[in-house]
């Protein structure tokens, strides 16, 4: 038989008992619907967090101490693999395509202030830190080249740590204890909010790299230098060029595998995003759940009415149909069910994401790849529970079927 | 290709039901040449019914062979026998089994849909022209459940012969017909018949009988009589009669011959 045949003869069937084709397909509809939703959510995470790391600064490239995990084995090299402070200066007096540089040396310390006291981070910057991570003041002043050079004592205050240590005064002009050592505030930054991970960006507190490393406590590190590249084009270009800096700043030999890793932005958002793919995948499994839950209903429906039209099957046969005609009609019927149901899932779904999406704020994302999946996999899901009700058609005796009462 | 289309040898049928057996045919030796109109006879019970599914393939003796156009239907597989039913063989069923909330139209066009010899091209007009062959062409859109108990008979008739079959099985094709409608029915099949189809068909009525060429009668599984029809009647001009006298009184004139055959029996 033709497909169009086919296909006619499965709508009509599916016609004569709507009502219990579209409780079937309530199963399908549901799922996909399920499905459709579960994964609008997960891949509008996803895009939230590359935007906010995108946000981070501009024509950012970060180095990072050890080896980039893409080798699978960790080299020995590791365990001397530390940035240190030579090595952004390296950068800043040899590089041509780096505009701005600043190491970060990171600890975290008890500050006290009169009216209050908070632990929080505090990161030695340099003052390019500000055009790299597009962070300005919003009260008093950042520090300045001199504060710098000379290790001074003064410290950017984040929103979250100004609100905490001097709830009710300007803190410019103030002045905090660090550990032991005493601060003067020269600003506070504007706020940034939350980071990709989820932590407060504005719970930091910014002093020059300089001071940091020799009057706080010999437990700083340098977690990370950050750069900014000229500009978009100039990014892969840096990136080498910074490779190269700190291979030479670490004495490290033609067949040595870098100590470090060297990352532009977009690869970094890449990475932070790769993290809500486990929870989509793991959202859209539970979700597909319900798609077999449909898909049983389906084959449920499909075994009764083979033995409600077995008669049929038995005039089908007599007159000439064979078991494979048979087979690929109950096939087709079912193929059909699974797709309708599926494509109003997919309608469904969409409002329901939409819907969600407004009430709720999140942003949600619904790629035509999921849609076309969705639908492909609804018709699966037909065939597979189509399959055995099929072939018990198929196989029936012609005389026996026409017996049946 | 010799003239013999059906040719059985000691077909038997058993049904095994629980402790007891029936013993529904107890072989049966029967030759058709083309060309032939047979009625079976015989009490209810007897084994026509089975006969017939043997005859059209749907249904395997338990002993015995079988050969249709000198081929042995032992030896054919499923999807062998699937294309004999389709393309060799009509088959009128005892209660008409038509597919329920389908089209009169639908219904008729059904075997052709499962032709696989590719002849059989316009599927729609065939089945128009076949539904006009039965004087159903304006039932056409109607389904069985509009229909009328004869009328649904021309439908699986017309379903039989759309795909211009060489043999055609008949169970009870008048069964539940009143005397003219029967008759209507039999010029039918006289006229397939003429066309040169071989028409088998089963009934309990003498004076249906009586349009065939030979008398095949059953009794418990086995044929007690087999001969040709003495006054064999034309349903056509019986019909023409009909028209010019009254309905009432056509009776007679059909029941002269019908006491003939019923006379026959009993000798
Ligand atoms: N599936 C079956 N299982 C058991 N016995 C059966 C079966 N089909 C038919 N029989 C028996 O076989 C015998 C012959 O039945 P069949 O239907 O051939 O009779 P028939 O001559 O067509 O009768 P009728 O004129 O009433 O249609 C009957 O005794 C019947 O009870
Ligand atoms: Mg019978």
């Amino acid at each position: 038989m033709k497909l169009m045949t086919l296909v006619k003869l499965a709508l009509q069937a599916i016609r004569k008992n709507k009502m219990r084709a579209t409780l079937t397909m309530l199963g399908i509809i549901i799922g996909v619907a399920a499905v459709i939703v579960m994964v609008a959510v997960g891949y509008g995470a996803r895009s939230r967090i590359k935007e906010q790391i995108n946000n981070l600064g501009t024509n950012m490239i970060v180095i990072t101490p050890g080896a980039s995990a893409t080798g699978g084995v960790s080299q020995g090299a590791q365990a001397f693999a530390t940035l240190t402070v030579d090595d952004a200066t390296k950068i800043r007096n040899e590089a041509q395509y780096v505009t701005a540089i600043s190491p970060v040396v990171a600890t975290r310390m008890q500050v006290v202030a009169p009216s209050g006291n908070w632990r929080t981070s505090i990161n030695g910057v340099d003052i390019d830190y500000q055009t790299i991570r597009n962070w300005t003041t919003s009260d008093g002043a950042f520090f300045g080249p001199d504060d710098v050079r000379s290790a001074h004592t003064v410290a950017v205050l984040g929103r979250t740590v100004a609100q905490r240590l001097f709830p009710n005064s300007d803190p410019v002009g103030q002045e905090v204890q660090i550990g032991k050592v005493p601060f003067t505030v020269v600003g506070v930054l504007s706020p940034k909010g939350q980071t990709a991970a989820g932590t407060d960006s504005d719970d930091v507190i910014l002093v020059p790299y300089t001071t940091a490393s020799s009057r706080l406590s010999g437990r700083a590190r340098i977690p990370q230098i950050i750069a900014s590249a000229a500009s978009q084009q100039d990014i892969p270009a840096a990136q080498d060029e910074v490779r190269a800096l700190v291979r030479e700043s670490h004495k490290l030999t033609q067949g040595d595998d870098d100590d470090f890793t060297v990352k532009n932005q977009n690869e970094l958002a890449d990475a932070a995003a790769s993290s809500t793919d486990v929870m989509t995948m793991l959202m859209a499994a539970i979700a597909s759940i319900s798609l077999l839950v449909g898909g049983i209903g389906i084959m449920n429906i499909m075994l009764v009415s083979v033995t409600e039209r077995t008669r049929e099957i038995g005039i089908r046969l007599a007159i000439g149909a064979r078991g494979s005609d048979v087979l690929t009609q109950f096939l087709v019927e079912s193929i059909v069910m699974g797709v309708i149901g599926g494509a109003i899932g997919l309608l469904v779904g969409y409002i329901g994401a939409k819907v969600l999406g407004h009430f709720t704020g999140w942003e949600t994302v619904i790629s035509p790849v999921i849609m076309i999946i969705s639908i492909g996999f609804s018709g699966a899901v037909g065939v597979f529970f189509g399959f055995y009700p099929a072939r018990k058609a198929a196989a029936m005796n012609p005389i026996q079927a026409l017996r049946y009462e | 290709m010799s003239d013999v289309v059906i040719q059985t040898n000691a077909i038997t049928k058993t049904y095994e039901s629980g402790s007891n057996s029936v013993h529904a045919l107890r072989g049966i030796d029967l030759t058709v040449h083309r060309g032939e109109f047979i009625a079976v006879m015989g009490q209810s019970g007897s084994g026509k019914s089975t006969l017939m599914n043997v005859l059209g393939c749907l249904d395997t003796p338990t002993s015995g062979n079988y050969l249709i156009d000198d081929v042995h239907v032992e030896t054919l597989n499923k999807n062998e026998l699937a294309a004999i039913r389709n393309e060799k063989i009509g088959f009128v069923f005892q209660g008409f089994n038509l597919l329920a909330r389908t089209s009169a139209l639908e219904n008729v066009e059904l075997p052709l849909l499962y032709d696989r010899s590719g002849r059989k091209r316009d599927s729609r007009a065939m089945a128009i022209a076949a539904l006009e062959r039965v004087g159903l062409a304006d039932r056409v859109n109607h389904q069985p459940s509009e229909l009328s108990g004869g009328q649904q008979q021309r439908v699986a008739i017309a379903r039989a012969l759309v795909t211009e079959p060489a043999l055609i099985l008949a169970d009870e094709p008048t069964g539940n017909l009143d005397s003219r409608t029967s008759i209507e029915v039999m010029s039918l099949f006289q006229a397939l018949n003429e066309q040169g189809i071989t028409v088998l068909l089963v009934t309990h009525e003498p004076d249906v009988a009586i349009y065939a060429k030979r008398i095949v009668e059953f009794r418990d599984g086995r044929i007690r009589r087999d001969e040709p029809v003495k006054n064999r009647r034309n349903a056509a001009e019986d019909l023409a009669n009909a028209e010019v006298l009254d309905d009432d009184i056509m009776a007679p004139v059909i029941a002269p011959a019908a006491t003939v055959a019923v006379a026959g029996g009993v000798a």
